[in-house]
């Protein structure tokens, strides 16, 4: 075959040691994967009591992945040609698929962990093949992918020089002071948390309270519930954001919040200003973030407003584009001053992010008949709104599959703007960016770690997928505290506001834990008990359901359930929260103390929460502590004038307080 | 099954209603009974009080009452649609007999109306017993003891109402109040053998016949559709605590049984007296109480398939 | 009338054949369901205390989770429950106003609102609690099959299904004529041994149960179960095996 011609020459480069010829000395990466996986640390027997799984079972498995893989490759009859130009008959189909979302990463292995699934994925060549792993646009792009994260020469008073959030490349894509501090008030981009792609959102408050690296007068968020569900401690953080100085004021002096809801961070906000929800407002679900892909070809779509608000409330994106336009941020002002922008709308219809290029990929161009790159079309979202208001392009059949190395794909890929030129994205094995801040570490190049940092750096920036005990559970005693606990989001209630729909709150109005059957009968435990939940940081009590198909060793519950007496304007006596919880309650925002710094309970390499980290022990309550869910906040207090809720509803048109639907 | 205050009263009250009209109807024309105009319009009042009463009551559980008319419509499958035109239909033979009787017309047809107002109340009842008896989801009533269970129930309380209208009235005959403890006696002996009955056969639906799971392996519900009770929980997911249920029995025995065959018999011993009026009158309420018990876990202990799929089984009790 | 129509051969049976091996029960049914029907024909399907403490309110169709066996074998069944629209439906016979009935042309079973004295007999007739009872407007509410819809030919052909089938994400829902023995849901409940919700009750529900498919290991062949201890080479060999095919 064709494509493999390459490999076959490869095939005899992949063991050994070879000189190249210049004089230095290389080794391929098979041969450091050989080294390191076939090592007895790695070994089925090696792992098999942690994770659960027997060693037969582990290989069993192996082999049927690969089995799959290679004995029953699927050939689909579709010719297509690769980035050298060759023509193949047809695509070869490696029917392995695997399924991970934010669980992985949730853990302070997380980033190793993805890698390994990656590497599995790159050795199965299951990769955007017929039956694998498949690519959504805008992906793939090379990685890192462009741009860095801004903020080197930011100034307080000034605005940002470029994007928050990027890839760093190396040491000197991170934004440090020049002892090696963090610039950002989340640490971001430090070398607490070098890769921090997403930012450290969970850790702004502690730092904000802290002072560290600096103080701030003002907090402003948007819709993220973060003295809740969102906070990785509610008692913490609800600490915090009341706690005050010796002379009286708040450590955290002022917080902004903006909310369609009346949700646990409302009650802490000085100023809310309140949101419309997605039904009254423009949205965007656009390419230049999480857009709604498939691996068929680009789509992206909006939200339009089809009810008129009953209340005093304007959409947040409006109020940013305003603010923006009076505190002349470039983007939002034009050369005389005046607002780029009437409002949300007309920034989604005229902002580019680069010529052509704006937040839908829809009906671009005066006349709108162009797709994916294109002028600004003043029609657009009339155009969106007479597709049911999404955008979708069809990838011809030729460049649907192993789209980083297909020549017709990397064009169309070339020309919607999702990357800087049409040339194969190359896969890391070993990833050249992790290897140079190792190196860093090691007392290379100009930018280096101060010395707290540099043991952690060597560790975790291994170019190869490497497996540690998570950071939190390293730190606590396994005979104390021997389950794992994990949430999971409910399928048909993603968010915390969704206790907020009538229909979906009688879905799921409290959650449980659930135990694994037979651990449950050792511990003397029957369904629908009162626990007490003990992590190294704190207890919660709940009502426990007894299941066979979850791990021995693992409890676990639904996310976002739990809610504070009294907020979301729900009654007091809610089951959400007499009887709903968060594992939020016991998890620790810090890790244990154990080094001269004390770290974030997070990812090494990427700064990502690591909510699952988190280890317990439960013991049966007490029969006179059953009934109802601890901790118990105060009933947060009603905000004046605020409506109370309806005691029946019949019809959820009629009744905005009540949003469910309509046709 | 949730046991609705509206039904309980319905069948208690028409049971004793019916179980008077009846036995009146069939001891009148045969001169069994006093056939004075103020014995007629005593037992006859109180009878068809009863049964109005009874009647009245059931329509309280319907969401439209205005529309109770069309229940009559469907006789043909319906056994409620039944009940609703025998009782209609009974009416007309035990007004005509009320009314010849206090008119002074009692003839032929007289006694041709006493028989039919005793036929029309039995089928009746049985219309009634029947509604709860077709119904399959719920074994404690798909139950062949159902119908002995009403129609023993209503001729015990029509007897002890009449013997206590006849001491109040007349004299405590012999007859009368032999006949009521014989058919307290008989009642008892049907419901033992209902409960009896109940506790021993168990559901034939199961969980893996409602899923088409394989019968082999255990199921068992993990999670509700819903947290909070809905519908069809609170309305056919009732539970009873077992020991409540033991309790309730010996209630429903003690005060609906045992306590007017004592007292049935005290005023027996003491025929003549005042006070065998009086004890005839408390025999005939006790027993009327003890039926509303009866009832009550009539519904409280009826189970509907409906709960297997909540609870795995259809009949677990509260621990 | 509550009296079943005749059964005549070759008639019309519509209903839904559930894939119980696809369900991964995320309630999309449930709500679509609630969605159509609470604004259409049926509705409305009033919520009570939607915000306080025991909210409850009426649904058409409901997804309960079960658990079937035991440890390594156990497994976790979602089990979607709407009206079957049987053929002896008991519900339908103990209607004492003739607001239950069973169409004769497709064999829908309905409640029509204006006739319903909200006696709830028909609830407690049914095994399968497919009927729940609108306390606020005081009638029985039950699956219409989404007749407002399958039949609407306003509407284009491919969405005149029920709105439960139409927002199933896995296409665990189908909707057909069972009385066809051609039409694609019959063949699937014969190719995959489809069956009725509690057949000893003798209702014969129309609407059938795709059971869950048993999980089979893949065969692989014994040498590549083995473990090589030859050390990497053999692995290398091996990858260089893979690449060279």
């Amino acid at each position: 075959m064709t494509a493999c011609s390459p490999a076959r020459t490869a095939g005899r480069l992949l063991t050994g040691e070879f000189t190249l010829a210049d004089g230095r000395r290389a080794v391929p990466v098979f041969q450091l994967l050989t080294e390191r996986y076939r090592s007895p640390e790695y070994s089925p027997e090696a792992v098999s009591a942690r994770c659960g799984v027997a060693a037969q079972k582990i290989r069993r498995i192996a082999a049927e992945l690969a089995h799959v893989a290679f004995e029953r490759a699927i050939v689909h009859p579709q010719p297509w040609t690769d980035c050298g130009g060759r023509r193949h008959e047809s695509m070869i189909g490696r029917p392995v698929a695997m399924h991970a979302m934010r669980g992985i990463s949730a853990h302070s292995n997380g980033f190793h962990t993805c890698r390994a699934l990656h590497l599995l994925q790159m050795l199965l060549g299951a990769i955007d093949c017929p039956g694998g792993f498949r690519y959504e646009a805008p992906f793939p792009r090379p990685c890192p992918a462009a741009p860095k994260p801004a903020g080197k020469t930011s100034a307080p008073g000034q605005p940002l020089d470029g994007m928050p959030l990027g890839h760093p490349c190396g040491p000197e894509d991170l934004l440090v002071d020049a002892a090696g501090g963090p610039l950002r008030i989340d640490k971001a981009y430090s070398w607490e948390a070098p890769l921090a792609a997403h930012g450290l959102m969970h850790m702004v408050i502690r730092n904000a309270w802290a002072g560290d690296p600096y103080p701030i007068d003002t907090l402003f968020l948007y819709m993220t519930n973060l003295s809740w569900n969102s906070a990785m401690n509610t008692a913490d953080t609800t600490g915090m954001l009341t706690d005050k100085r010796a002379d009286g004021e708040y450590r955290i002096p002022r917080i902004i919040y903006s909310d369609a809801f009346f949700s646990e961070m409302v009650a802490f906000a000085d100023l809310v200003l309140p949101d419309t929800t997605y039904l009254e407002r423009w949205d965007c679900i656009s390419l230049l973030d999480r857009p709604i892909s498939t691996a068929d070809g680009p789509a992206d779509s909006i939200r339009r407003p089809v009810l008129k608000p009953d209340r005093d409330v304007r959409p947040f994106q409006d109020v940013l584009i305003e603010l923006g336009a009076k505190l002349d941020l470039p983007g939002f002002v034009a050369r005389d001053g005046s607002p780029l922008y009437e409002d949300y709308a007309d920034y989604l219809v005229r902002h580019e992010r680069k010529p052509g290029i704006g937040s839908l990929a829809g009906w671009r161009g005066r006349d709108g008949g162009s797709d994916g790159v294109g002028e600004p079309n003043p029609g657009q979202l009339d155009k969106y709104i007479e597709n049911q208001c999404f955008w979708k392009y069809e990838l011809p059949p030729e460049q649907r599959y192993f789209k980083h190395a297909n020549r017709d794909y990397l064009e169309t890929a070339k020309r919607f703007g999702f990357i800087e030129k049409a040339e194969p994205i190359v896969l890391q094995i070993y990833c050249e960016p992790l290897q140079r801040f190792r190196l860093a570490a090691r007392g290379h190049g100009a930018v280096q770690p101060p010395d707290a940092h540099r043991g952690r750096i060597e560790t975790y920036f291994d170019p190869l997928p490497i497996w540690y005990v998570p950071f939190s559970e390293a730190a606590v005693d396994g005979q104390t505290f021997p389950l794992h606990a994990v949430t999971q989001r409910p399928m048909p209630m993603y968010h915390s506001w969704h206790s907020q729909n009538a229909w979906l709150r009688q879905i799921l109005s409290h959650n449980r834990l659930y135990v694994n059957r037979a651990r449950a009968a050792e511990l003397g435990l029957d369904d629908e008990d009162w626990v007490w939940v003990v992590s190294h940081h704190s207890r919660l009590k709940c009502q426990i359901r007894l299941m066979e198909g979850v791990n021995p060793d693992t409890v676990w519950t639904w996310n976002a359930i739990g809610k504070r007496a009294g907020a979301w304007n729900l009654s007091a006596d809610a089951p959400e929260s007499t009887r709903g919880f968060l594992l939020n309650h016991l998890i620790a925002e810090l890790l244990p103390a154990a080094s001269t710094v004390r770290y974030a309970n997070c990812d090494p390499v990427t700064g990502q929460a690591a909510w699952y980290d988190l280890r317990v022990r439960i013991e049966k309550a007490l029969p006179d502590q059953a009934g109802n869910a601890e901790p118990q906040f105060p009933a947060v207090s009603r905000l004046p004038n605020m409506a109370s809720p309806p005691g029946i509803v019949r019809d959820a048109r009629m009744d905005p307080g009540a949003p469910g639907g309509g046709r | 099954m949730h046991p609705a205050l509206s039904i309980i009263f319905f069948t208690t009250s028409s049971g004793v209603g019916y179980g008077l009209l009846a036995w009146i109807g069939l001891l009148a024309p045969i001169g069994a009974l006093p056939l004075t105009r103020q014995f007629g319009a005593v037992s006859l009042l109180l009878a068809l009080g009863c049964i109005t009463a009874g009647l009245l009551s059931s329509t309280l559980h319907l969401g439209h009452p205005e529309r109770a008319w069309r229940a009559i419509s469907q006789w043909r499958s319906s056994w409620l649609s039944r009940e609703g035109v025998a009782a209609i239909a009974t009416y007309v033979p035990a007004l005509t007999f009320a009314g010849l009787w206090l008119f002074d017309a009692r003839n032929g047809g007289w006694a041709v109306c006493g028989w039919l107002a005793a036929a029309g109340s039995i089928v009746t009842v049985i219309c009634t017993a029947m509604i709860y008896r077709s119904l399959k989801p719920i074994r404690q009533w798909y139950n062949r003891w159902v119908i002995p269970n009403y129609l023993m129930l209503a001729a015990m309380t029509g007897a002890l109402w009449l013997t206590a209208v006849l001491a109040a009235l007349d004299v405590l005959r012999p007859a009368a109040t032999a006949l009521a403890a014989a058919f307290v006696l008989a009642a008892a002996a049907v419901k033992l053998a209902y409960w009896r009955s109940i506790d021993q056969n168990s559901a034939g639906s199961t969980l893996a016949s409602a899923t088409g799971l394989p019968p082999g392996r255990p199921i068992r519900p993990l999670d509700p559709p819903h947290t909070e009770e809905n519908y069809l929980l609170r309305e056919m997911g009732y539970r009873i605590a077992r020991r409540h249920a033991a309790k309730l029995r010996r209630i429903a025995l003690g005060g609906g049984f045992f306590v007017p065959l004592i007292l049935l018999a005290l005023a027996w011993l003491l025929r003549g007296a005042a006070a065998s009026a009086v004890l005839a009158l408390v025999a005939a309420v006790a027993a009327t109480a003890g039926v509303v018990v009866e009832r009550w876990l009539f519904f409280a202990e009826a189970t509907h398939t409906v709960a297997l799929y909540y609870r795995g089984e259809a009949g677990s009790s509260v621990r | 009338m509550t009296s079943l129509p005749a059964p005549q051969p070759g008639a019309k049976k519509l209903g839904l054949v559930i894939d119980l091996d696809t369900c991964v029960g995320c309630h999309a049914c449930v709500v679509s369901c609630k969605e159509w029907n609470a604004f259409g024909e049926t509705g409305p399907l009033p919520e009570f205390g939607p915000y306080q403490a025991e909210p409850w309110g009426v649904w058409l169709n409901r997804v309960h989770t079960f658990e079937v066996g035991d440890g390594e074998d156990g497994r976790t069944v979602y089990f979607p429950k709407n009206c079957y629209h049987c053929e002896e439906p008991d519900c339908v016979t103990v209607c004492p106003t003739g607001a239950s009935y069973k169409r004769a042309e497709d064999g829908i079973v309905l409640v029509d609102a204006a006739l319903c004295i909200g006696c709830k007999l028909c609830s407690w007739a049914c095994p399968y609690g497919a009927r729940e009872f609108d306390e606020d407007g005081g009638v029985m509410k039950k699956c219409t099959l989404c007749v407002d819809r399958i039949y609407d030919e306003n509407l284009p052909e491919g969405d005149r299904i029920p709105a439960c089938v139409a927002a199933c994400p896995t296409s665990a829902r189908h909707f057909g004529d069972l009385g066809d023995a051609s039409s694609a849901v019959s063949k699937l409940v014969a190719e995959r041994g489809g069956c009725d919700s509690m057949p000893e009750m003798g209702y014969r529900p129309v609407s059938k149960y795709l059971p869950p498919r048993s999980i089979r290991p893949t065969r692989v062949r014994d040498e590549r179960s083995e473990h090589k201890t030859a050390g990497g080479n053999g692995f290398l060999q091996w990858i260089d095996r893979v690449l060279s095919r």
